[in-house]
């Protein structure tokens, strides 16, 4: 497994870069939020990720070098890349896309060589995300991640899809070789278990339990009628009642493969004893190093595997005399340009895409500045679609969801129809032209800010804030409900309480017909061919001065 | 006639563990309909009561605030497999329902 | 079994203090030995699963409220007969509200409240 050495020495790449010296009896990979991008692609980390309360400059609330001197790393380094978004636009040319499956399989196939027996877990958000997950129904997806060997996944839009395509998937594609595990996940009638909770692992002969925690929110941040039928939650005094069980029938490793946000996680790491690692994903941290958690029986470790495919965190446990020892974590980058991809993978990703091609590659315009979308306020992408909504819908303003998926784009970039759906693609897509009155607009303003500012992690949902088109503002994170939105303004006037706006958006959660969002941005872009630099609405924040979540 | 309710009655250790669910509207007669802007009549379930061999264990009394197409679970202490649990509801019109179960 | 009468001025009351003057449970006393099992945030307001577990000794009725809905009290059960102090039941809440549990037990009534969340929705990860 050789690095190729010229992109290495361009980036100042250690040629060990990729070795992992070998530690312990009990090894678990982990990659979640992939959102199902098969190819390497370029991401920007966030430079907004505030943490409001008690996680105030606590990880996954750093930014920038705040982020760089938290963990110990210099800038312009490939962990400099990785983690922040520092330097995007050189750094990316530097070290090349991230992510793709053919790199990450040649990665794993490399881990297990060292290993042999190590476990591989997929946190969800995996087979949605990009144009061919959709068109294929998730099919390219679960194909991919069965070639690459994944043996236990939970889930959150996976359940976009609908219940019985997951059910289907679980019961005849996984069958045999990936368990689909979710302690929180029951049926509405008489809260019978849907999946099974969690699996019992065996590596050198140690017993592993891997439990499942599926996005607690689904049946709010998406919409519920595509899983009419099952309740989820957090739900953690069954969480304890899963690890009791796993304990005592002999588990000497208990692991949680989460989906609940990593600041979810923190705060159940610190309220169920007997997990060992908590491995999470849904808010697409990139966590270099796990957060050790003290709670009323010991502690737990709490990771977070970033998003895009492009991380892969590997946790080794040293297991003797019945319980975990000592451990080590990494958090690898896949850097694409470094690593050979797996010629096997990269077939089965051609063949997936063949019928594709043409549209995929559609050109709809050329970009003039970076687009990303990561961020909790906004992002230059979302600002694209904003001022694509007003203008081809005639909207006074314009809501976008607070997504945190979707690739980036470098200046220069064409906007391929593939890039588009790399931010669109989702099974519910209608653009929607609603009449609201500015107490409307207030109202879902502030229900949105409390799902991220909510100082208790267990009413935060994970997403970021929804992004606003056309329509200024000020935001106090430190406020309660109802009050941390103020001086809403819309072209140069207040907005007022009573009076009657049309306001433009998308993704909507009840079961409303009409043009996907991409018709309307394709349309947007073909006509303008080019596109300028975006100016970012972005609310002024009150409070927030000293806060290492902002860079 | 209501539709057939559903009743699920388990021993768990030395009690009965009994989750029952009910077919009905549960309109609290604070709606309104959306087409014609009128009130639309309260109706719901206002007595449930619950017996494992004959002997009353619940008597409830409801508003319209339960659910539609109610949930309720309950737990007895001392009832054992082949217990028989009888559970009815009676609603404002005066509409009634009941279902059996033997505990298992 | 005839049941007693549905009671007609606490159903109908629009404050929680109304309504426990109307159930004849006037000022109970906050209880740690009952507990609250609600979601943080409803996966839907018209169907917020509310389980209560009353550990008082002699419990013989529990009641449920939703504090602001326009009437506050959802149900009251009397147990009898070995019902062990817990009931699991699912309501209906208009907005963001306290949801309390009134016991009564040994002639005395005692309390508890679980914030629930009612949300709009539609954001992720
Ligand atoms: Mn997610
Ligand atoms: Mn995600």
């Amino acid at each position: 497994f050789a690095l190729d050495s010229k992109q290495a020495l361009a980036g100042n790449i250690p040629s060990n870069f990729y070795e992992l010296p070998k530690f312990g009896n009990v090894s678990v990979m982990h990659f979640t939020d992939c959102h199902a991008q098969l190819l390497p692609i370029y991401f920007r980390e966030p430079n907004v990720n505030i943490g409001v309360g008690a996680s105030v400059g606590k990880p996954p609330h750093l930014v920038g070098e705040n982020l760089l001197k938290h963990y110990g790393f210099k800038p312009n380094t490939p962990e400099s890349h990785a983690f922040t978004y520092l330097n995007f636009e050189q750094a990316s040319k530097t070290y090349g896309k991230v992510g793709g499956f053919a790199h990450l399989a040649s990665l794993v196939k490399n881990i297990r060589a060292q290993r042999p027996g190590a476990l591989l877990l997929d946190g969800g958000d995996t087979w949605q995300g990009s144009a061919t997950s959709l068109w294929t129904n998730g099919q390219d997806m679960v194909d991919a991640c069965k070639l690459l060997g994944v043996n236990v996944m939970t889930g959150h839009w996976e359940f976009t899809f609908g219940a019985d395509r997951v059910k289907h998937i679980v019961d005849n594609d996984f069958k045999g070789n990936l368990d689909f595990v979710a302690q929180n996940i029951k049926t509405n009638d008489f809260g019978d278990q849907v999946f099974k909770p969690y699996v019992m692992k065996h590596m050198n002969g140690v017993p592993v339990a891997i439990i499942g925690q599926a996005f607690p929110y689904t049946p709010i941040a998406n919409p519920r009628y595509l899983v009419p039928d099952w309740s989820f939650g957090i739900q953690d005094d069954n969480m304890q009642k899963v690890v009791d069980e796993a304990r005592s029938k002999g588990a000497q490793v208990v692991i949680v493969l989460s989906h609940n946000g990593m600041d979810v996680d923190l705060k159940m790491a610190s309220r169920v004893t007997g997990i060992d690692a908590i491995m999470g994903g849904h808010t697409h941290d990139g966590i270099p190093a796990p957060s050790i958690i003290k709670n009323a029986k010991g502690q737990t470790l709490v990771t977070n595997a970033g998003s895009n495919g492009k991380f892969l965190g590997v946790l080794d446990f040293d297991v003797r005399g019945g319980k975990v020892q000592g451990y080590k974590y990494k958090l690898l980058p896949v850097f694409s340009n470094l690593i050979e991809p797996d010629k096997a993978m990269e077939s089965l990703i051609k063949k997936v895409r063949a019928p594709y091609e043409a549209k995929l590659n559609e050109k709809l315009a050329i970009t003039e500045d970076t687009l990303y979308r990561r961020g909790n306020f906004n992002g230059t992408f979302d600002q694209l679609i904003l001022d694509a909504m007003m203008e081809v819908k005639g909207a006074d303003l314009a809501f976008s969801p607070g997504f945190r998926w979707g690739t980036s784009l470098l200046a220069g970039d064409t906007i391929t129809m593939e890039r588009l759906m790399d931010q669109t693609a989702i099974t519910y897509p209608t653009s929607t032209l609603n009449e609201m009155t500015g107490e409307n607009v207030k109202a879902i303003m502030e229900d949105v800010c409390d799902n991220l500012f909510n100082p208790d992690p267990y009413y935060q949902q994970g997403g970021d804030m929804v992004r606003v088109g056309g329509l200024q503002y000020t935001c106090n994170p430190n406020q309660k409900i109802g009050s941390r939105i103020s001086n809403m303004m819309l072209n140069g006037k207040p907005l007022s309480p009573t009076k009657t706006y049309l306001v433009a958006g998308w993704a909507p959660v009840g079961e409303v017909k009409g043009e996907p969002i991409w018709d309307v941005v394709a349309t947007y872009l073909r006509d303008k061919k080019v596109i300028k630099p975006r100016k970012l609405n972005l609310p002024k924040l009150v409070g927030m001065d000293k806060n290492p979540g902002i860079a | 006639m209501a539709d057939a309710m559903k009743i699920r009655a388990t021993a768990q250790g030395d009690s009965a563990d009994i989750k029952v669910l009910m077919n009905h509207v549960m309109e609290t007669g604070l709606r309104k309909d959306a087409k014609t802007g009128q009130l639309i009549p309260a109706h719901f379930i206002q007595n449930v009561s619950a017996s494992v061999n004959g002997k009353e264990v619940l008597d409830a009394q409801w508003g319209g605030a339960i659910s539609k197409n109610p949930y309720l679970g309950f737990k007895v202490k001392g009832a054992k497999a082949g217990d028989k649990v009888v559970v009815n509801w009676e609603d404002n019109k005066g509409e009634k329902n009941t279902v059996e179960a033997t505990v298992s | 079994v005839l049941a007693a009468e549905w009671n007609k001025d606490a159903f109908g009351a629009k404050s929680v203090s109304d309504a426990l003057k109307s159930m004849g449970a006037s000022a109970p006393v906050d209880s740690k030995d009952i507990s609250i099992k609600a979601p943080d945030i409803a996966e839907n307001g018209a169907v917020v699963p509310v389980e209560i577990t009353s550990k008082i000794a002699g419990t013989t009725s529990i009641a449920i409220m939703a504090e602001k809905n326009a009437n506050p009290l959802v149900a009251n059960f009397n147990l009898s007969n070995g019902a062990e102090g817990y009931v699991s039941t699912r309501i209906k809440m208009g907005q963001t509200s306290l949801v309390r549990a009134v016991v009564k037990a040994g002639g005395k009534t005692y309390t508890a409240a679980k914030e629930v969340k009612v949300t709009i929705g539609g954001c992720g990860g």
